[in-house]
């Protein structure tokens, strides 16, 4: 598709010197759907890794049965922790609704609020920056697991299982850092000088970015947290 | 409110609009409920040990896929273009999953019980 400089004010941001293509379409969001797609293909090598490699450990700790190791005979219980996990989980599902939020709350930042309720869903800090503390949450509890596993004996260095689960939810985690470090630039420029309609698109491809981190979460949390 | 009823326009520059506030708040609770079937389903050893659980989990975890892609990223919403961008890779993610699955004898067709 060939980019044109098109000062489609309909479509926003024309002070911005927004790029868009023939069809008419932002090469921001074109730009940001293909990086989604190329990182579905990504964390699909990853989880294939991680489910050709389950149950080929050779030794423990395994994820969910208990083991015993024979020169010792010290006992190493199931390591995933499930509820801690599942409460990981509800944060990162809630901050995608924070996220919709403060993009609406960008999108219709001209409307007027009168009543209390308006005003709460209008402030685009508010949702930011609860999108920003859930992320964090999200990175203290993967953290909290991440240190959990290495004290109870299980490394990167451990086993098969070992291996593929940090390498798969350490990239995660690592998109979700990146994230976070987004949505707070995003904030201080909210800060700064306010966040307008015309930074819509700008906001728009942050929450794409974020609500992907999610949806891998989705595929993560079910193929190894609660499928044995 | 003005959020609940009135639909975002969209900032795509592709004209459509997005859904509203109440609509956001309802595909929350949505995921909420499933995550929570999910976990549940986790504990329940009847359910856990049967030959339904594996294709549960995955069924509701790809109901919530969906919905966050369909309704949060907007897909539903966007232009076609964003939609092959998204799905045609996530086809050939999925094939290839599945085909590696195949490979490394994670899965297996029964060919006997044809014969």
């Amino acid at each position: 598709m060939t980019a044109t400089t098109a000062p489609h004010v309909e479509h926003g941001e024309p002070g911005h010197g927004g790029h868009y293509t023939t069809l008419g379409l932002d090469n921001r969001k074109v730009a940001i759907w293909t990086f989604i797609g190329s990182e579905c293909m990504l964390f699909a090598s990853l989880i294939s890794t991680y489910l050709i490699y389950k149950g080929r450990s050779i030794k423990g700790p395994f994820p969910h049965e208990p083991w015993t190791e024979p020169a010792t005979g010290k006992v190493f219980p199931a390591i995933l922790d499930i509820p801690v996990t599942s409460a990981s989980t509800f944060v990162l599902l809630m901050s995608s609704f924070a996220m919709v939020l403060a993009l609406a709350a960008v999108q219709n930042k001209n409307l007027p609020k009168n009543t209390l309720g308006e005003k709460i869903l209008g402030s685009s800090k508010l949702w930011l920056w609860t999108t920003c503390l859930m992320g964090v949450a999200f990175l203290g509890f993967q953290a909290f697991e991440f240190t959990a596993f290495i004290r109870e004996g299980l490394t990167i260095r451990t086993n098969l299982f070992g291996s593929s689960f940090f390498t798969l939810t350490g990239f995660h985690g690592a998109h979700v850092a990146v994230g976070v470090c987004w949505l707070f630039s995003l904030l201080a420029i909210d800060y700064k000088r306010g966040l307008q309609p015309s930074d819509a698109t700008n906001v728009d491809i942050a929450a794409l970015y974020w609500h992907f981190v999610d949806v891998i979460w989705i595929v993560i949390f079910t193929l190894v947290y609660l499928i044995k | 409110m003005a959020n609940e009823h009135a639909p975002v326009a969209g900032a795509h520059g592709d004209g459509h609009e997005h859904p509203g506030w109440s609509t956001y708040w309802k595909i929350a609770v949505i995921l909420f409920v499933i995550t929570a079937v999910e976990v549940s389903a986790f504990y329940i050893p009847a359910w856990e040990t049967s030959w339904v659980y594996v294709p549960s989990m995955l069924t509701l975890s790809t109901i919530k896929f969906v919905l966050v892609v369909m309704y949060y990223m907007h897909l539903k919403y966007d232009h076609k273009l964003f939609r092959s961008l998204f799905t045609g890779p996530l086809i050939i993610a999925a094939l290839t999953l599945i085909g590696l699955m195949f490979l490394f004898s994670k899965l297996s067709i029964r060919l006997g019980l044809l014969s």
